[in-house]
């Protein structure tokens, strides 16, 4: 076991974790934090994508103890005082979601897409996104919900 | 101003962007606490006989509970195939393999952990000795090799009578084309994976978390896998991260779980993995047609044969029933003089075939929307042309199809028209004219699919389709809707909410839908067949318009007047005496002293049949083959709409999965039964960068057979927009002597389909 020492949607986390225990299992296992899912094996489908450091990543294929000394912000950190943050009330406004397993990836992805790029083109969002899958959708309410949070200037 | 038919945001949605949904791996429950881990052993060939299963070095390993085999669950019954009488009764399943086992991804052994990586490494030293047997694979499987001997044939079943398909019926046809086309088999691929937890109580009841489509159903069906009464039982629908058609009923595995829990005195758990979900859930489509269109050179439709052959895989399950709906579907929204489908079932090595959104009807709409481009290339007429030549005459009474279906209400030429018109098709053609005047390599395609299908068919055994809803108005001025539908993404809770909103003056957003607890809601139908708002919302409307005679009763008491005299104020959610604005009861207060509920159910005559047409517009390079997907314009007619933002996102997201399986995804096997795409980094699942933006044209076409005037739209989109996207692809490249291309269209195959139509090659 080792112990690890991160702060996650701003509050410090210590935790003792074996060293192979992937980042989105502490999150959902350890800390409780369920938003972040796993819906694949090979790091395809972005169900797990959460904050490092302000950059988007695949939480199933970082370890645990990677995270150690960073920042982590899963979904449930997005939010502040009851309110949405614009990019969940963008896909909220634009039906971005249907089924809900997707999206606090697809959510998490976002918010780092438009930190790297504020105003991305349609394609731009298209391959920016290329990495989260959504069943539901086609995509096409989510790339209106993407681009609608650009115009509404949206930083992570 | 009524609240029904506008764009009311989805009340769901602030959890899901914040905390998440909580699906059956996030439920957090006492009566879980300490859960077991369960993980299945697959087998990893395609064909074999079980020689032995030895769990000995699993039990050793680190967390290691128990570790159970087929012969463990001798007490289980096999499952009898499908569409018991026409297939083959001895091709039965056992929940765990004993014998044989008949498909890579069929479960030989569950592995019981006390944490969850420990089931990861166990399963891996469970060694299972097998002597392997020639895979059966295709359409056209011979009997030298059998997935049950005792049958002694890899044949199922039959849908209808070959011999009775008429020798003369292209007689007196100008033209005729016949081709061999598949419908390839697809993996549903719900983001949320299948999944279980179980625990019995003392009273000796199981109550079971399982992601599904109506809990009712899969708790049915789940008795009957452990062989103990339905009241025995109850299923909980946790949040469902998408199903598809692939979560109906219960599987083995949800059995499994359960036994292991009764059998360990212990709750137990299972999450599958995207691996397992990806050659373990059922798989859809899997169909070969063979199609036979005559007609006059002016484009009229003479007759048309549908020959179809179903691939259920290993067991029949649902995929044996498929054809029966694509036949009833044969000849789509046209007015066809002689028609005739049959079908033969057979099973392979490979993953079962159930459900996948359209379940059926996809295929037919694919095989004869296939047939009538392949009609038209051959007369030299204009695709568009010939289909609104054919197209039945717009009606408002019921139209008996040649099949037995009872189309109930439409206007399909009208839907064929806006489509165009909406796409600009002239100018389509002339921009494809100029492209292959000038020889450029980037060729555009056009394809038109029209379709009709059917939505909320009931049991199809002659009870008519209906569902149930209770309402109830709670003295704190809330509501509560109890419904018999399944949502797992579709937004009932807003829609069900809008519907008893209009009705009580209540606002959506103090308004509860629950439903999924077989405890709390004894009955339903489910969701499936896009049948939820037709039936399900429907049921909801009239629960609260009977709960607003309840209640006008014990307002009139309250009020000392009469009943009649009272009118209901949905502004203000009160009843009123007409003529005394003083005299007045708020409909809550009418819950104090006794629950105002009111449970109905809400039957309709038949099902319903929406329509509409795709059109598709593709750039094909014929150098390297590529497919680029330009636009897609469709019409949806699905009735009455109650919420546009949710009947969009329903078409959005079939469109999206049609046009996914016709130039991207295929389930494929290699010629020893391999599955090749058992993972998403080798399935090609639709990605954002694959799909255009959609353009969506508006028709509503009311049906009669509920007061909303609401069809389903669930599949409507999957249904249009396959074929539409295949007959692009064909088209960009017709000019250079290609006729068809089998899906997925992918970029090998179209470069392969311009090779071999070039001047010189043989024509494959």
């Amino acid at each position: 076991m080792t112990r690890i020492e991160l702060t996650v949607n701003g509050e410090k986390q210590s935790d003792e974790v074996e060293p192979r225990l992937l980042l989105v299992h502490y999150l959902r296992e350890v800390l409780g934090l369920r938003a972040a899912n796993v819906g694949c094996d090979t790091t395809s489908c972005g169900a797990c994508t959460v904050l490092l450091d302000g950059e988007s990543v695949k939480s199933c294929t970082v370890l645990a103890v990677q995270a150690a000394g960073h920042e982590v912000t899963t979904a449930e950190g997005l939010a502040r005082d009851g309110e949405l943050h614009p990019v969940q009330a963008a896909f909220r406004q634009n039906h971005g979601l249907q089924c809900g397993f997707c999206t606090p990836g697809m959510v998490m992805a976002t918010v780092g897409l438009l930190s790297e790029n504020p105003h991305p083109t349609e394609a731009q969002v298209r391959q920016g996104l290329e990495g989260n899958l959504c069943r539901c959708t086609g995509y096409h309410n989510i790339i209106r919900a993407v681009l609608a949070a650009a115009d509404a200037e949206v930083t992570a | 101003m009524s609240i029904l038919g506008t764009r009311v945001l989805r009340t769901e949605d602030p959890k899901f962007l914040t905390t998440g949904g909580v699906y059956t791996e996030d439920v957090v429950d006492d009566r879980l606490a300490g859960a077991y881990h369960v993980f299945f052993v697959r087998s990893p060939v395609a064909h074999a006989r079980i020689n032995s299963v030895d769990v000995s070095a699993a039990l050793r390993a680190p967390g290691v509970v128990a570790a159970f085999t087929g012969a463990d669950l001798a007490d289980l019954a096999p499952i009898p195939p499908a569409a018991a009488g026409l297939m083959k009764a001895e091709m039965q399943q056992r929940l765990l393999a004993t014998d044989k086992v008949r498909y890579v991804g069929e479960a030989v052994a569950a592995v019981v952990t006390e944490e969850a990586y420990q089931g990861e490494d166990a399963i891996e030293l469970v060694t299972v000795d097998y002597d392997q047997l020639p895979a059966v694979l295709g359409y056209a499987p011979t009997d030298d090799s059998l997935l049950f001997e005792e049958a002694g044939t890899n044949v199922a079943g039959y849908w209808g009578d070959a011999s009775t398909l008429k020798a003369d019926l292209f007689d007196g046809c100008d033209a005729v084309v016949s081709h061999t086309i598949i419908n390839q088999r697809v993996a549903p691929a719900p983001m949320e994976m299948r999944a279980a937890a179980a625990v019995w109580g003392e009273d000796g009841r199981l109550t079971t978390w399982i992601p599904n489509q109506g809990a009712q159903g899969t708790k049915a069906q789940l008795a009957g896998l452990l062989g103990v009464e339905a009241s025995q039982v109850r299923v909980i629908t946790p949040d469902v991260g998408g199903a598809f058609g692939a979560k109906f009923g219960a599987d083995p595995e949800h059995a499994i779980v359960a036994w292991i829990a009764r059998h360990l005195g212990k709750p137990a758990r299972w999450t599958e993995t995207r691996y397992e979900n990806l050659i373990a859930m059922t798989h859809g489509r899997a169909q070969q047609h063979t199609v036979t269109m005559g007609g006059s050179r002016d484009g009229t439709i003479e007759a048309y044969r549908l020959e179809i052959v179903q691939d259920a895989g290993a067991y029949p399950k649902i995929g044996a029933i498929l054809p029966m709906l694509t036949i009833l579907m044969t000849p789509g929204p046209y007015d066809i003089p002689r028609a005739e489908a049959v079908a033969k079932v057979v099973v392979t090595n490979t993953t079962p075939i159930g459900a996948y959104r359209g379940a059926g009807r996809p295929e037919a709409t694919a095989a004869i929307e296939r047939a009538i481009d392949l009609f038209a290339t051959e007369i030299g007429v204009d695709p568009a042309d010939v289909r609104r030549r054919n197209l039945l005459a717009p009606f408002t009474e019921p139209h008996r199809t040649a099949f037995g279906a009872l189309y109930d209400t439409g206007d399909y030429a009208a839907a064929l028209d806006k489509a165009l018109e909406a796409a600009d098709y002239p100018a389509l053609r002339k921009e494809q004219a100029e492209r292959r005047a000038s020889g450029d390599a980037r060729q555009l395609g056009i394809g038109v699919a029209s379709y009709v299908e059917i939505t909320g068919m009931g049991d199809g055994e002659g009870t008519p389709p209906e569902e149930n809803a209770t309402v109830e108005v709670h003295p704190d001025g809330t509501a509560t809707i109890l419904t018999g539908t399944s949502p797992h993404g579709q937004g009932h809770a807003t829609a069900w909410a809008m519907l008893a909103s209009e009705e009580l003056g209540i606002p959506v957003d103090k308004i509860t839908l629950r439903w999924g607890d077989t405890d709390l809601i004894p009955e339903g139908g489910g969701t499936g067949g896009s049948r939820s708002l037709q039936q399900g919302g429907a049921a909801v409307q009239q629960a609260a318009q009977e709960l607003l005679e309840v209640a006008k009763v014990r307002a009139a008491a309250q009020l000392e007047a009469n009943a009649a005299d009272l009118v209901f104020d949905k502004t203000r959610s009160a009843f009123n005496v007409a003529g005394d604005p003083d005299a007045s009861v708020p409909l809550t207060a009418l819950a104090e002293n006794e629950r105002l509920l009111i449970r109905t159910v809400f039957s309709q005559p038949g099902a319903t049949f929406p329509f509409g047409t795709h059109v598709a517009v593709v750039e094909v390079d014929t150098e390297t083959g590529k497919v680029t997907l330009q636009r897609v314009i469709t019409v949806d007619d699905a009735g009455v709409v109650l919420n546009p933002l949710l009947a969009e996102g329903q078409r959005h997201g079939g469109i999206g999965q049609g046009a996914a399986q016709a130039f991207l995804e295929e389930v494929v096997y290699d010629a020893d039964g391999n599955p090749l795409t058992a993972s998403f980094a080798d399935y090609p699942i639709v990605s954002a960068t694959e799909m255009p933006s959609f353009e969506l044209a508006d028709m509503a076409t009311p049906t009669t057979y509920n007061p909303l005037g609401a069809k389903g739209i669930g599949e409507a989109g999957s249904i249009g927009s396959t074929p539409a996207v295949q007959n692009a692809v064909v088209d960009a490249v017709s000019h250079l002597g290609v006729r068809h291309i089998d899906m997925p269209v992918s970029s090998r195959r179209v470069w392969q389909a311009i090779q071999a139509a070039q001047p010189g090659s043989e024509r494959s």
